[in-house]
């Protein structure tokens, strides 16, 4: 049966105890290296010293994480913080589609990257009509224009560009 | 006179006037969106604006910020969703009005109403900006560290229940912003030797991370929903009439988003909780609240669309944002050399008017769009969420990138997405890690050189603006110490009711004391009263 302590938790049980947990391990661990990683300057006065923010923060992540931890209503993990975490690790896939993103821009170029990452994604996302498709295919040749070739954002020519005839190659860094 | 002039003369620019007409439209359709909102959008162009001027980069993002709201009342009305997280309250009297076949009603009310919430605000802020031009030049370097201070206290408390994880959430703030090369003392951080960490960890890294990222993870990683838009029929502009009817409503929740956008960390949640609950108690029709009253509607909408320009006041008067959007716009003004605080009030009275002439303009922008773009708006509600997630995932790319072009600042990205997709799953805020950052930079630099002016700590609190600042702080502090103290003596008394065990007579008595004590004395109080009704019968 729920308790009382449990209902009026904001927020969902799953995962509470596993993120309390880790969260204070990190912040322990990291407050544990403060003499190692951050300096003690002599004739300085406490408020300058490099130390006081990094301990002010770290021994605030200690304390109110702990507290957090304390107070939470559970004590054990469930299966559904497992399968919380499970989650959590599953979202990792799409962080791995943005870096392999990042990595091949520079390589092989802003347009034709985009132009095949959109339609990827969308594919694996399940949309694999050709409508989709097309708003995918013209979704990803806008933002490519609007930020590249309109506000100029700074985004480098690619490796492959340079293979380009004269003309179109300065068009394609400048441009694409 | 000379001041507005002035203002107008700054924007009277095409690339103005065209990031006015970006920003306004470009905001309602962010808005209009569930599952994207201000922050997601704003995270993503803000490295774009760095090549604009001030004004202009500026004009982008605070149009996107004011008229996302506008937006947000379309699918917190129509599909009882809300578009941006405060439309929220809209879904309570909005939506009954859709459900009983009244969806026009309920949209033009809910666009005249942020009008008239809009546009009061920056008459109000036009009006007061003289006068914040002389309280300003008051705020020394211990006054800012202490009113960042109270921002950071007000942001963490206001997460009712979560207190305590936000303000370890915003510990994590101050010290990300710690990492790297500290700038006194030229020493080392946290960096593990590492050169990237070397110049620190980028406040736009993490704002992509924690908004853009992650809200695009929780995108692709959900379901797609099947979404039924109700048609529209009717005129677009009885709203309008009907606000005109209760002009004491709109006028209070006006002014309850102005003084509370003011105060750091407060924001539209406040505003509009305390504009309902006057409005509510005020009312003839009080039953009618959360059942489609237009009172209701009227209050929630004017109270937050009063919010955006009042919340750029402590942003321009003293530096430092009062929540995780001003935040953002505060890098605009770092990436520029434009220093805001006391002495833009000083010097460039004439911008912080512009910026407030801009919103008001954005206002009847977003109105006229409104008004006769609604029908075709509609149909962004029915975008489906996964794909709505491949399309933030692209943008963010841009975001990140092109910031350095470093691959190591779109890994960081990614890995802050991944923890704010964590916070997200878990319903904990984000926002306490983003003002920890930007706030905890600024208490460091003020703190360091207000206590190099003074002999003994004591001294620190001995103007008077700081004094009172600090009074509030520990008022502030005491006040929630005393409503956690309250809140553990309710569910104290709740376990115990609800409590099925056996218990000893002793811990009985020790356990329900309050409460037995309380029943004890009605009772006591209840025969002193009988007896007196028996005397006083007897004369």
């Amino acid at each position: 049966m729920t308790t009382e302590r449990e209902r009026r938790f904001v927020g969902p049980r799953r995962g509470q105890l596993v993120f309390a947990l880790v969260f204070l391990t990190l912040s322990v661990l990291l407050l544990a290296l403060i003499g190692e990683q951050t300096a003690w300057v002599k004739k300085a006065k406490i408020f300058a010293q490099p130390r006081f923010w990094p301990a002010v923060s770290l021994g605030g992540m200690v304390l109110l994480g702990g507290l957090h931890f304390y107070q939470l209503p559970w004590r054990r993990a469930s299966r559904y913080d497992l399968w919380e975490a499970r989650q959590w690790g599953r979202s990792a896939e799409y962080a791995l589609w943005f870096m392999g993103y990042v990595l091949l821009v520079p390589i092989i170029g802003y347009l034709p990257v985009t132009l095949v990452f959109v339609p990827l994604l969308a594919r694996r996302m399940g949309y694999r009509g050709g409508f989709m498709m097309g708003i995918s295919l013209g979704f990803a040749l806008l933002v490519v224009v609007l930020f590249k070739a309109v506000l100029s954002v700074k985004i480098p020519g690619a490796l492959l560009y340079e293979y380009l005839p004269g003309a179109l190659r300065n068009f394609f860094i400048l441009y694409l | 006179m000379d001041l507005i002039l002035s203002a107008v003369e700054i924007l009277m620019r095409w690339d103005v006037a065209l990031a006015l007409l970006a920003g306004s439209v470009g905001g309602v359709l962010i808005g209009a969106i569930p599952g994207v909102g201000p922050a997601v959008a704003i995270a993503i162009l803000l490295p774009a604006t760095f090549s604009m001027d001030p004004i202009v980069g500026l004009t982008v993002l605070l149009g996107i910020y004011g008229s996302s709201m506008y937006g947000g009342a379309i699918p917190a009305i129509l599909i009882n969703t809300p578009g941006t997280a405060v439309n929220a309250l809209t879904t309570y009297d909005g939506y009954p009005m859709t459900a009983r076949g009244e969806p026009r009603r309920a949209l033009s009310l809910a666009y005249s109403a942020s009008f008239f919430g809009g546009v009061f605000s920056v008459i109000c802020l036009i009006l007061f900006a003289p006068v914040l031009a002389k309280v300003a030049p008051m705020f020394g370097s211990r006054e800012i560290f202490l009113a960042a201070l109270l921002g950071l206290i007000l942001v963490v408390i206001a997460h009712r229940g979560q207190a305590l994880i936000a303000g370890a959430l915003a510990c994590l703030g101050i010290f990300l912003n710690t990492i790297g090369m500290e700038p006194v003392k030229y020493t080392q951080r946290y960096t593990f030797d590492q050169d990237f960490l070397g110049g620190g960890v980028n406040l736009i890294v993490v704002v992509l991370g924690l908004f853009a990222l992650s809200q695009a993870f929780v995108l692709l990683m959900d379901e797609d929903e099947k979404v039924h838009v109700t048609k529209l029929r009717g005129g677009m502009f009885q709203g309008l009439r009907e606000l005109a009817r209760h002009p004491r409503v709109a006028g209070v929740s006006a002014s309850f988003g102005v003084l509370m956008g003011m105060i750091p960390g407060v924001g539209e949640f406040t505003a509009q909780f305390m504009s309902y609950t006057y409005a509510q108690k005020s009312s003839k029709r009080p039953q009618d609240f959360g059942k489609g009253s237009s009172e209701g509607l009227i209050a929630a909408e004017t109270a937050n669309n009063a919010v955006p320009a009042a919340a750029m006041v402590p942003l321009l008067a003293l530096g430092i944002p009062g929540e995780a959007l001003t935040a953002m716009m505060l890098s605009v003004f770092y990436v520029h050399n434009v220093v805001p605080g006391p002495g833009l009030f000083q010097n460039d009275m004439d911008f912080v008017v512009a910026l407030y002439l801009a919103l008001l303009i954005l206002n009847v922008l977003v109105l006229i769009f409104l008004l006769f773009a609604t029908r075709s708006l509609v149909q962004v509600v029915k975008i489906p969420n996964r794909f709505l997630g491949v399309c933030i995932l692209t943008l963010s790319f841009v975001g990140v990138y092109s910031l350095r072009n470093s691959a190591t600042d779109c890994l960081m990205a990614a890995g802050f997405g991944l923890f704010g997709f964590v916070l997200k799953r878990l319903s904990l805020p984000a926002v306490p890690i983003i003002l920890g950052m930007v706030l905890g930079g600024i208490m460091e630099v003020k703190l360091r050189s207000g206590m190099a002016r003074v002999k003994e700590p004591l001294d620190f609190i001995n103007r008077p603006i700081s004094f009172i600042l600090f009074t509030i702080i520990i008022l502030v502090l005491a006040s929630h110490i005393l409503r956690v103290w309250r809140e553990r003596k309710e569910l104290k008394e709740a376990e115990w009711q609800t409590k099925t065990a056996s218990t000893s007579f002793g811990k009985l008595m020790s356990r329900r004391k309050n409460s037995f004590l309380k029943d004890r004395g009605k009772e006591v109080r209840g025969r002193h009263s009988k007896l007196l009704r028996r005397l006083k019968g007897l004369f």
